[in-house]
């Protein structure tokens, strides 16, 4: 008696199954474009150059904001911030025996001002791995003023923390010669002149004060 | 300081409001446990603008305007572009 209640049952559900399966299969491709739809709806999208310039703006408002107006209008025209050394005997300031150049998402080269000779390359990247648009890379802004914030708070640190390489690893030395050369001049005029509330960008004629939200 | 978006306003309030400083608080563990570092903007009285690194939210300067967070260090550049 229940050997064949158990099989009665057993053969009532593969008939509903057999029954029910065209509508559940029609069903399930009616909702696979809506699942679909619903999904890039709440990826976050991909490289969205509006997004990325209103992200930049808020990183140079945020870098100007930190830096000194001098700085501010170091890298406003000239693309890079120098940062002097701390670790020797002179201490920070313009008499220290080295300094740091600044690039947005390339090693940090240090240099002797005195000569001009380039030291070190220091290979150190600030990854968000939330990756919260896709991507882990700071706007340009926000990772020079994240180097700049760890070389001036703990310069021990960053630099223990970074992969050192001779110069000419990754960056080319002699553009790093070329902008030593610049930044001397640079100094020279603004020693003479005020520096001007805008000036135009860096050597590759990009001019950083220009970038107007999308 | 977040990809894609730049600066991030996570909270602000008064220390010396108890329940703003605890908000403060909270936000401050909650990025410092998400791995980034916290950084103070600082300027001397030479006027040299310098930043300050902290750890805990009582190195936090009480007349601190704000903390910054971005991601901790980590060694290797991406390759060059350019």
């Amino acid at each position: 008696m229940g050997l064949a209640l158990g099989t009665a049952a057993v053969v009532l559900v593969v008939l509903l199954w057999e029954l029910a399966r065209p509508t559940l299969k029609r069903t399930l491709a009616r909702l696979h474009p809506l699942w679909q739809e619903y999904r890039r709806g709440r990826a976050p999208a991909g490289y969205d150059p509006g997004r990325e310039r209103r992200a930049e703006q808020r990183a140079r408002a945020l870098l100007r904001s930190c830096v000194s107006e001098r700085d501010w209008a170091m890298y406003r025209d000239l693309g890079f911030l120098r940062v002097w050394g701390g670790l020797g005997d002179h201490g920070r300031g313009s008499g220290a025996a080295y300094a740091y150049l600044i690039y947005p998402h390339k090693p940090i080269v240090a240099y002797m001002p005195q000569t001009g000779e380039l030291l070190n390359e220091y290979c150190v990247a600030f990854p968000d791995h939330t990756k919260p648009y896709g991507s882990s890379r700071l706007p340009d802004s926000d990772d020079v003023l994240a180097k700049w914030m760890a070389l001036t708070a703990d310069e021990r640190r960053l630099v223990g923390e970074a992969n050192m390489h001779l110069p000419g690893r990754q960056v080319d030395p002699d553009r790093v010669r070329r902008d030593i050369v610049r930044l001397c001049r640079w100094e020279q005029q603004t020693a003479r002149e005020p520096i001007p509330p805008s000036g135009r960008g860096a050597s590759n004629g990009w001019d950083p004060d220009n970038i107007t939200a999308a | 300081m977040k990809p894609g978006h730049g600066e991030i306003l996570l909270a602000e309030g008064d220390v010396e409001v108890p329940e703003q400083e605890q908000e403060l608080i909270e936000a401050f563990r909650r990025e410092l446990d998400a791995g980034m570092w916290a950084a103070v903007p600082t300027a001397t009285p030479g006027g040299r603008r310098e930043a300050e690194l902290v750890k805990r939210f009582d190195e936090v300067p009480r007349d601190a305007e704000r903390v910054i967070f971005f991601p901790r260090a980590a060694g290797g550049a991406q390759p060059a572009i350019g």
